[in-house]
């Protein structure tokens, strides 16, 4: 019987004991679960990717306003700045994460990973790391397998929607996925895999979902910029053999029992935070539809 | 324990932004009302409730809803443009608001359409992740989710006829997922909607239609 993604001990002590390479339980799990073909689990990884890179290539030469005002080529202007903080490699990642993610807020083509608030993430990380390590395309889809297990964990433990944990269960989950991708394609051991999701698990940590008129907009596009740098800076600490103290796993629950006791008003309602903003209240007004009907109590029945 | 995901809901879906709730489960709404009335609308009065009701418009909810009807799939870049493409179809459409209908999931829509001869009503829910239920088809309840092969079975209210189709359709070799009945009253026409795990055979689906008893059947592939 196929691993069922329940917790990282599992899932390391499977691989240790039948010297699996990490992404092949991940296969065996959509195969033996959900009666896949593996020739078709290899297609839709290529094809997901696919997506990413077409959408990294549209945030950064489309237009990309979007209906409320909010979004107005951030990608590309961060692209056009004279002024590199880092490096222009930083510059890159920063840039993609931000581009992939308009593309999402202005209607265009994306994959949702986990979810489309947090679908800037992986495509900023992913297609950088292509082009910093001359990767080949099977690596990268081999990395999105690492990514899909570690959601497949944290969906059991803790949660992946605005909705139920914050932002933290949406953009926090796409940090971890990339942060183990990113570590596993540069050749890092199990232990360094997991002690980056660990890393990242407890850089974003406690993070609201708290949207700007209800829009995935605000701050989600800046957050996914964020949340893929976390990506690296985690990933760049684990890889060097740092200890996270903390075990992966028990991060996950952590990121679950903070989830459950965060308020309604952090958790995608546009009732507190940001969304609870003078501006934001004052953005709400242009966006919201205002010629809502009101049905008399005895014709709401139906 | 719920079931768990496959790893295509982790990496995926492809979908059009932004919201898999707002976009991708409208969409699937549109396609499953134009399945039920068997053809694409030529008229369609679109009502967005409660949640849906405030936000339809910041979400680009209207231009899925009509990308739906128009029967594009959720990943087509095209939704964008739906508006424009609308209007070169001929697709006429009214949009309403209602907030306050407090029984009502709170994204849910309700699609009146015209279009070959016929008028349907259909209510349905989207629920998170692209995942819909259609919860209400001309008058009747239903209870489907389009994602399976959903056969609609209007028939007189006879005794047996429910064991019959059940067995026309296990011949067929399909597997019964859900299944719920509803009619308007004893004696009458009474609805079926049957999810099947796999697709029915064109011969079992003519036998059907031509039961005396069966007075209209729909069929409903998996929508994508």
């Amino acid at each position: 019987m196929s691993l069922l993604f329940n917790d990282f001990a599992s899932w390391q002590k499977h691989c240790e004991e039948t010297n699996q390479p990490l992404y092949q339980p991940v296969l065996e799990y959509e195969i033996e679960q959900k009666g896949r073909t593996e020739e078709l689990i290899w297609e839709t990884m290529a094809h997901a990717y696919a997506v990413m890179q077409d959408a990294v290539k549209t945030g950064l030469s489309e237009d990309m306003r979007s209906r409320s005002g909010m979004v107005n080529n951030g990608a590309k202007k961060v692209a056009a700045s004279p002024v590199t903080t880092l490096s222009p490699e930083f510059k890159m990642l920063i840039t993609r994460a931000l581009g992939a993610k308009e593309v999402n807020s202005c209607m265009g083509r994306v994959v949702a990973a986990p979810t489309a608030g947090a679908s800037g993430i992986l495509p900023g990380i992913l297609t950088t790391l292509q082009d910093l390590h001359k990767l080949d395309d099977r690596k990268i889809h081999e990395g999105l397998l690492i990514a899909a297990g570690i959601a497949l964990i944290i969906e059991t433990n803790a949660s992946l929607a605005g909705a139920v944990g914050g932002c933290q269960a949406e953009t926090g989950s796409a940090a971890a996925m990339g942060a183990g991708a990113i570590v596993y394609c540069l050749g890092g051991s199990i232990d360094q895999v997991f002690a980056a999701v660990a890393i990242t698990i407890q850089c974003m940590l406690g993070l609201v979902c708290d949207p700007v008129a209800g829009l995935v907009e605000v701050p989600c596009i800046v957050r996914n910029a964020s949340a893929a740098a976390i990506a690296y800076s985690s990933a760049q600490i684990a890889i060097a053999g740092v200890n996270p103290v903390i075990p992966v796993d028990q991060c996950v629950a952590a990121l679950g029992e903070v989830g459950q006791s965060m308020e309604t008003k952090y958790k995608e309602t546009a009732l507190g935070g940001l969304a609870n903003t003078a501006k934001a209240r004052e953005i709400e007004k242009l966006v919201l539809v205002q010629d809502v009907e009101i049905l008399p109590d005895e014709d709401n029945a139906d | 324990m719920a079931e768990k995901s496959s790893i295509f809901d982790m990496i995926g879906p492809v979908m059009i932004g932004p919201s898999s709730s707002h976009t991708a489960g409208v969409v699937r709404i549109a396609r499953a009302a134009n399945r039920i009335l068997g053809c694409l609308p030529e008229e369609a009065i679109i009502t967005f409730y409660n949640s849906f009701a405030r936000t339809y418009e910041g979400h680009g909810s209207d231009k899925a809803i009509l990308a739906g009807l128009l029967d594009f799939k959720t990943d087509d870049k095209r939704i964008k443009d739906a508006f424009e493409l609308a209007h070169e179809k001929g697709l006429k459409y009214t949009f309403r608001s209602i907030g306050n209908a407090s029984t009502m999931h709170p994204n849910t829509i309700k699609l009146n359409l015209k279009g070959c001869g016929r008028e349907v009503e259909v209510i349905g829910q989207s629920r998170g992740g692209g995942v819909i239920r259609i919860v209400e088809a001309d008058g009747f309840s239903a209870d489907f989710s389009a994602s399976l092969h959903t056969l609609i079975i209007d028939a007189d209210d006879v005794k047996g006829s429910i064991a019959f189709i059940a067995d026309v359709i296990a011949h067929d070799d399909c597997n019964i997922a859900t299944m719920n009945v509803s009619r308007k009253g004893k004696n009458e026409m009474a609805r079926q909607f049957i999810e099947m795990d796999s697709g029915i055979s064109p011969v079992a689906l003519e036998y059907l239609r031509h039961l005396k008893w069966v007075k209209n059947v729909t069929y409903i592939p998996n929508i994508d």
